[in-house]
């Protein structure tokens, strides 16, 4: 379920990158789709991984596992937007921090 | 259990490589300003920038789902499965398997960006207006 969560997540922020091209370059909404997308790749490689040793590849039928994963995924998205808020700052500070010095 | 430590490994060194590309890269475009013309291609410094993203991301959001799942911990020694041999052997293990895979189907996926961005026309004219 926390892949499906990231999943969506990265395939909306990069439908959202082509589709508003101009805000996005300026808000580097591209990053924070590369970052969901990143951690997407990864969970597929751990989905595979649970197939070799016989699990499921996404756990839907038990209801607790499935919560506690959809809890996660939300956790999941929440933090990349926290770590791409941060990186913006940095960039945007740095940005003013330049244009002073000129 | 501790897979995310292979893709991390990897985004410090490709982060050190972008770092030097970026640095090479500024002094070849004030040396020579034509280079930096559209027909000029997608910079090297913008293509390791999106397989740095993708690791850093993925590693960042990897790692919340082991501190979600007590494999990771905020004191020593950090990894749960430490504590014990057998532990640390089915974590070497998954590391060598799936920590690698990650790595590399990453790897993989952003080569298949790259050689998308660069085969494609309309793609490759988009993303060098962007990037100037």
């Amino acid at each position: 379920m926390t892949l499906i969560i990231t999943l969506v997540a990265a395939i909306a922020m990069f439908c959202f990158r082509f589709a508003r091209p101009e805000f996005a370059r300026k808000n580097a909404i591209g990053v924070l789709a590369l970052m969901y997308f990143g951690a997407s790749v990864m969970w597929i490689v751990d989905g595979v991984a649970n197939l070799i040793e016989g699990e499921a590849f996404v756990e839907l039928k038990d209801a607790t596992i499935l919560r506690d994963d959809a809890i996660l995924g939300g956790c999941v998205v929440a933090l990349g937007l926290v770590a791409w808020l941060c990186l913006l700052m940095i960039k945007r500070f740095s940005a003013s921090r330049s244009q002073r010095g000129q | 259990m501790a897979c995310f430590i292979v893709p991390a490994t990897e985004a410090i060194v490709t982060s050190v490589v972008a770092h030097k590309v970026r640095k090479t890269q500024s002094a070849q475009e004030a040396a020579h300003p034509e280079n930096t013309a559209p027909s000029a291609g997608i910079s090297w410094k913008t293509k390791l920038s999106w397989l740095n993203t993708m690791l850093w991301g993925g590693t960042i959001l990897l790692a919340l789902e082991h501190v979600w799942h007590g494999e990771v911990v905020f004191y020593p020694p950090f990894l749960t499965a430490v504590e014990s041999t057998a532990g640390t052997g089915v974590m070497l293990r998954e590391m060598a398997t799936v920590g690698v895979g990650m790595s590399v189907l990453v790897t993989g996926v952003w080569l298949a960006m790259v050689f998308v961005a660069e085969r494609f026309p309309f793609v490759r004219r988009r993303l060098v207006s962007e990037e100037k």
